[in-house]
């Protein structure tokens, strides 16, 4: 070959080399425009509610009390997140609130608003007084003079002013502040238990002189985070993952021998054997999830014996790779001492595959926790459905947040836990 | 656990030495095995108390849901498939979060490999940090990203496409790095010495290295992907998961489109997992020539 036809080659294969090269972005490039479009990305940014974003993340930090007037009665109600569970009880109240004929409720940097017998006054520094008298009329409100700033919002029948310090609402029926504070509400004892309020030392003090059994009574039963149910929801997640991915093992240890070359000389039930893996793999964990609800209901059960059905054909894939690359020599070894195959198996070939096994095990138990938050979302049970039904409420994001903080540990301890036994198990090293 | 030890002696005295070593160890793996079995019953119970429907009431159920929607399916199937064309779009739709989650994951796991490789980090007093970080997004399950974006975005495909990518990126990240050190890093130093920067050394000294391993990688986890995406679907992230849910809560008579869903999963995961497990063998043996 002459040089320049070398030459020639070379460039027409650097080209060809170059179009690739090129084509493989261009192509991811063009698929995910697609997707844009596809997805209609567009107008979900034009529609996505920034205010739901907003609510989100500063209710999971945060959280606000109400004091409500009831303009009827003249009662006042004041509750930690508006809730029955967070509610003071009648004539008590936060220290920023003083109760009397004129309840004067003080806000951050002087804001100060007071519930009168007939009028509702918000003194807000800077710009001014806003009184009203909401009645049979309306709400009656004055504002300074001047232009309504836009963070207040006034029609005839209500009223809503909205500050840094706090928020102000009246309508005809009831008048409303919300104070916001930082950090999660009553996360320890709620306001029934004698231990709110008090700093930890104080409640150590208390634990010491005897009162730790009443202590964690009241944190254990605390209404508002039901900490002994979301212990238990986590229990029952991993409770799903352990029983399914156990269940699955040991279900597919014996299926995996029948498919396997080297133990089954009979094609037909390899064939069958594999044809129920792919079958059981293929048939997705969402598919029986759906179909064995229908027969258990909800429940954790549902959970773990749709985890064990999936995985069984997973393992029994695995196990039966694993088995027919075990080595025949140990198997013949044992043979010669006049080994039955039941003793074979447990001694030729069961110390080969068990590193195997185990670690496989292992991974799909630390995986099958985060399967079994999602499953039980659907199934109903453990941590997934508290997460899903504090979301449906749309309001407790400081739940949301907690359960989050709490799968995402679980899961970690689990990673930690299943990587510390496989080297344990396997390599034999402690730790 | 046995640590019985004995000193070397006559024979007789290495032989009781030797069982009792034995008997120990079987005494301990039976004890063993008891506690687990122990604990794999009383959990079953424990699961079983807490379902609404128990096990051995449920049992004879099993079959009753699969027989009425074959039955159902059987009685309609002049109506398959119109169903299957229905249900089409869903399904292409569950394979393009599957796919772009995965596009999107991978392509971010691959440069936080990189960046948690010791010898490779752009940074190397950073590499701690980026293996956190993949360890975390490893650790969210794909649902409470997917269930908080909803509330934020709205229902619709794209919560679902970035919750399933942030877990593959953190996913991708630990497996790839694994790869990455295996890589040779010769060809790193000789781009490096002639002034490439760190990613013309990435792109061009490693990636054609772990290229193979990677593709194989990225296939195996749009498998696990398509899955994830339907079922994501079912708590309302849209495609063929949401459709399933509506047709299951029609309920009695209505089960034939249910069925037409099943059917097209079915496929849909069995085409995927047999197209990608033949582009894995020929990635790993090479073509056949």
């Amino acid at each position: 070959m002459s040089n320049a036809a070398i030459l020639t080659e070379t460039r027409g294969l650097f080209r060809r080399k170059r179009l690739v090269a090129a084509a493989i972005p261009a192509m991811v490039l063009a698929y995910l425009v697609y997707i844009f479009f596809a997805f209609g990305v567009p107008e979900m940014i034009r529609t996505a509610d920034t205010k739901n974003a907003r609510i989100l993340v500063s209710d999971s930090y945060s959280y606000k009390t109400h004091v409500t007037r009831d303009n009827r009665s003249g009662d006042i109600q004041i509750a930690i997140e508006g809730e029955r569970k967070g509610r003071y009880d009648a004539g008590t109240g936060p220290s920023w609130v003083t109760l009397g004929e004129t309840t004067e409720i003080l806000l951050d940097e002087g804001h100060i608003v007071l519930f009168g017998p007939e009028e509702i006054r918000y003194d807000i520094p800077g710009y001014g007084l806003v009184t009203a008298n909401p009645g049979r009329g309306g709400v009656n409100a004055r504002l300074p003079g001047g232009d309504v700033p836009d963070w207040i919002n006034a029609s005839k029948n209500r009223l809503t002013i909205t500050t840094a310090a706090g928020r102000l609402t009246i309508t005809r029926n009831r008048s409303e502040v919300f104070r916001y504070f930082t950090g999660w509400e009553l996360f320890f004892f709620t306001l029934d238990s004698p231990y709110h309020g008090m700093g930890l030392g104080e409640v150590l003090g208390h634990a010491v002189s005897g009162e730790a059994g009443a202590i964690w009574q009241d944190f254990w039963t605390n209404k508002m985070w039901r900490h002994s149910d979301v212990a238990w929801a986590i229990f029952e997640t991993i409770l799903m993952a352990f029983l399914g991915t156990v269940g699955a093992a040991l279900i597919a240890l014996p299926l995996a021998f029948l498919a396997a070359r080297n133990f089954t000389p009979l094609g037909a039930a390899r064939f069958a054997a594999r044809r129920l893996f792919d079958f059981l793999r293929g048939v997705d964990g969402l598919i029986w999830t759906v179909v064995l609800s229908r027969a258990f209901g909800p429940g954790p059960l549902t959970g773990a014996l749709a985890i064990l059905i999936t995985d069984s054909g997973t393992f029994g894939k695995i196990f039966s790779e694993a088995l027919e690359n075990v080595d025949d020599k140990q198997i013949e070894g044992i043979r010669s001492t006049g080994a039955k195959p039941m003793q074979r198996y447990r001694f030729g070939v069961i110390p080969q595959v068990t590193p195997i096994l185990l670690s496989q095990i292992l991974y799909y138990l630390e995986s099958n926790v985060r399967s079994a938050t999602i499953i039980g979302a659907i199934t109903g049970g453990g941590i997934g459905l508290l997460l899903t039904q504090a979301i449906i409420t749309q309001k407790d994001w400081e739940e949301v947040t907690y359960y989050i903080v709490l799968i995402v540990l679980m899961v970690m301890v689990m990673d930690t836990l299943s990587g510390w036994l496989r080297r344990r198990l396997i390599h034999g090293k402690p730790a | 656990m046995a640590d019985t030890t004995f000193q070397a002696g006559s024979l007789s005295e290495m032989q009781t030495g030797y069982a009792r070593l034995i008997r120990t160890r079987r005494m301990w793996n039976g004890a063993m095995l008891a506690l687990f079995v122990a604990l794999l019953i009383a959990g079953f119970m424990t699961a079983d108390a807490r379902n609404a429907g128990g096990f051995w009431n449920g049992i004879d159920n099993v079959f009753d849901f699969p027989v009425e929607v074959i039955g159902e399916a059987w009685e309609k199937s002049h109506l398959l498939p119109g169903h299957f064309a229905k249900y089409f779009p869903s399904l292409v739709e569950t394979i393009n979060i599957a796919a772009a989650a995965t596009l999107v994951g991978v392509m971010a796991g691959a440069i936080l490999s990189l960046l948690s490789t010791r010898g490779l980090a752009r940074w190397p007093s950073l590499v701690g940090l980026f293996r956190r970080v993949s360890d975390i997004l490893r650790a969210i399950p794909e649902i409470v990203i997917a269930l908080v974006l909803i509330f934020v975005l709205g229902a619709g495909p794209v919560p679902a496409m970035i919750a399933i990518a942030l877990h593959t990126a953190g996913a991708i990240g630990k497996l790839y790095s694994e790869v990455n050190e295996n890589a040779s890093l010769k060809p790193v130093e000789g781009l490096a010495s002639v002034g490439a920067n760190w990613s013309q050394r990435m792109m061009l000294g490693i990636v054609p290295q772990v290229a193979p391993n990677y593709l194989s990688y990225a296939l195996l986890r749009f498998e696990i992907n398509i899955r994830a995406s339907a079922i994501l679907g079912f708590v309302g992230a849209g495609g063929i998961g949401y459709d399933l849910k509506n047709a299951m809560s029609w309920g009695q008579g209505k089960f034939d489109e249910a069925a037409a869903i099943f059917i097209l999963l079915f496929a849909a995961i069995v085409l995927f997992d047999q197209l990608s497990s033949y582009a894995r063998h020929r990635l790993t043996t090479g073509a056949r020539t």
